[in-house]
């Protein structure tokens, strides 16, 4: 096992910059998500890591060794592709003995840790199947044990389970997440779906055309977003955009803001504020109100209803606000109604214009 | 319902007209081998003597093995270059690519008989000659776009992650042809293969050109035969490589399932 660290890596394919002076550091034994969305670079940066590719400038390293120009046969990696990329020709088992096989291991070894790997993707009984006999789920285990069976040094998913459908894929990440910790390998998983990233990952990796946007936690990225792609990207937000104050921004209209976290900023400069829906508390009058809670005044325009939840869009000074509230079986709104929003500072994260 | 009878009707003669179209010359041919008269006079008289006298016709024998000999030579050396050479223009972007891929296609549709000149000429200008080597030099040469067309159609249908899975596990180049590769494109080989016999032995114009009177190929001799005066001989060695060549593209297609298989 061993850690990964990217330095300054770029990379261009004529004159399109793929990659942008990246730096991320990969900690051993941890799970990354790599998000962004279609040509952010992202599929670029697992193929530099895997060796497929190398880069123009910049330092890969897999266990303090540097590989940037090691071919990907000698890098000691495992990856797992989108499209799975099973041998048709070969029976799951020899699917998942190739890399011992090319390798040169002898015969009981390699049957003992085929058989191994498949137990552990719960597919022991399998082994003489060939893939097209394989429902999606299963080829994708198959996959993963083909990748892990070898031990190599760090794992690689190219959206894994992106061909799966819904339920499946809620499955395969319990799944996923669950071997990963058996056998404690670094992981990083190239994802553009927010969701599969905040439930799977330790750490999650923002990329956006070429660049890397943020890069940290789950939670600190969702609760502390650096800009507002950041915010938008990973969950929803609703984006205020004003001046600078000393501890928020104005509005065009004069209204304040107040934010709880976010760099400081010179007053004036341009910024904008970030709050999540679900923070946002709804009302049909301001009722008590507790004195430096941020206020807005609005009209609902459309309620989405989805059981456990609402949501209202809600017209606000030509802008249109999402909440979400919880069912609690509390008087519903309806469309059309003037209504009064309410969050707290804490929940309202400052971002430096861009 | 009466329409579509008759629609299922005609397809069914339709067919039959093809089929006989396509068989009634070479049923006549392979029943006439084994007729008493050597000018296809009826009533018809059973007899194998012209299988006999085959036996004793050293020059046609010798014909026939050169024939079987140069189009499994052909078929083995244009199969090899031939799919090297689709895993090359498969796998690298070079300079030229798209010129060279282009011409390929043209040895295909020029005519043989100048292609054979445009050879007798070369060769004798490089110091080869005619014979049995410049036979099979021109054969080859002729094969193997046919060879080519093929793997890479073949190679069309096959996934490169595949390749890039095998190189993750630690497989070389070598180990990822051989074990990922080649198993998936062999269908199109033995079809390029099969081809490039075909070529071969069915070859008669390059082959005219480039044979001396001593070293020949089936098709010039039974050409050279004919001019000299038909005799049922010819009948017999047709039919003999006609059963022996359908044979064999039947036992072929039972064990390669062309193109279909995943």
């Amino acid at each position: 096992m061993a850690g990964v660290q990217v330095s300054n890596v770029s990379r261009s394919f004529g004159a399109h910059k793929a990659l942008d002076d990246v730096s991320i550091d990969f900690a051993d034994g941890g799970f990354y998500a790599l998000l962004g969305p279609s040509g952010s670079g992202k599929t670029t940066l697992l193929r530099q890591i895997a060796g497929f590719d190398f880069p123009d400038s910049g330092r890969i390293a897999i266990g303090g060794e540097s590989v940037e120009r090691v071919p990907v046969e000698k890098r000691r990696i495992g990856m797992v592709f989108q499209n799975y990329a099973l041998f048709p020709n070969m029976s799951v088992a020899d699917n998942v003995a190739f890399g011992l096989s090319v390798r040169g291991e002898a015969k009981a070894v390699i049957a003992t840790e085929v058989q191994r790997a498949l137990d552990l993707v719960q597919l022991g009984k399998l082994g003489g199947r060939r893939p097209h006999q394989l429902s999606g789920g299963q080829r994708q285990r198959v996959a993963l044990a083909r990748a892990i069976v070898t031990k190599p040094r760090v794992l690689l998913l190219d959206e894994p389970l992106g061909a799966l459908d819904k339920a499946l894929r809620v499955d395969m990440q319990i799944e996923l997440k669950r071997i990963q910790r058996e056998i404690g390998i670094t992981t990083i998983f190239v994802t553009h779906d927010q969701e599969e990233a905040l439930t799977m990952s330790d750490r999650i990796g923002i990329l956006r055309d070429g660049g890397l946007v943020q890069e940290g936690p789950p939670e600190e990225i969702y609760d502390r977003p650096r800009s507002e792609f950041a915010a938008t990207f990973l969950g929803d937000a609703n984006i205020f955009r004003g001046d600078a104050t000393g501890n928020g921004i104005r509005l065009a209209d004069g209204t304040a803001i107040a934010a709880g976290s976010g760099p400081t900023l010179v007053a004036g400069a341009k910024a904008s504020c970030a709050v999540r829906p679900e923070r946002i508390q709804i009302a049909m009058d301001a009722g008590a109100t507790d004195g430096d809670a941020n206020m807005l005044k609005g009209q609902v325009s459309k309620r989405i209803f989805a059981g456990n939840n609402s949501t209202y869009f809600v017209d606000r000074a030509g802008q249109t606000l999402k909440v979400i509230v919880q069912n609690t079986g509390a008087d519903r709104l309806t469309e059309g109604q003037d209504v009064v929003l309410r969050w707290s500072p804490a929940s309202t994260v400052l971002i430096a214009a861009s | 319902m009466a329409t579509t009878r008759f629609l299922e009707w005609l397809g069914r003669i339709y067919i039959g007209l093809l089929l006989a179209f396509l068989y009634l010359p070479i049923i006549i041919m392979a029943l006439m081998s084994f007729n008493v008269s050597p000018f296809y006079q009826l009533p018809f008289d059973w007899t194998t003597e012209w299988y006999a006298s085959l036996w004793q016709n050293d020059q046609l024998i010798a014909a026939t093995w050169n024939s079987i000999e140069i189009a499994v030579i052909t078929t083995i050396i244009s199969s090899v270059l031939g799919s090297a050479a689709s895993l090359a223009l498969f796998r690298y972007e070079f300079r030229g690519k798209k010129f060279l891929q282009a011409l390929l296609f043209p040895p295909i549709a020029i005519p043989w008989l100048i292609t054979g000149t445009a050879m007798l000429i070369f060769f004798f200008g490089v110091g080869i000659g005619r014979g049995l080597f410049a036979i099979l030099l021109g054969h080859v040469a002729l094969a193997l776009p046919y060879v080519i067309v093929v793997v890479s159609a073949r190679l069309h249908t096959f996934a490169p992650e595949l390749e890039e899975a095998a190189r993750s596990l630690g497989a070389n180049q070598w180990q990822v042809t051989r074990r990922v590769t080649l198993p998936w494109i062999m269908p199109g080989v033995i079809a390029g293969g099969l081809f490039a016999f075909a070529v071969s032995f069915d070859q008669f114009v390059v082959s005219y050109f480039l044979a001396t009177p001593g070293q020949t190929t089936l098709p010039v001799e039974i050409y050279a035969a004919i001019r000299k005066g038909f005799t049922p001989e010819i009948n017999a060695v047709s039919t003999i490589i006609i059963v022996v060549s359908m044979a064999l593209m039947l036992l072929t297609a039972r064990f390669f399932k062309f193109g279909g298989e995943k």
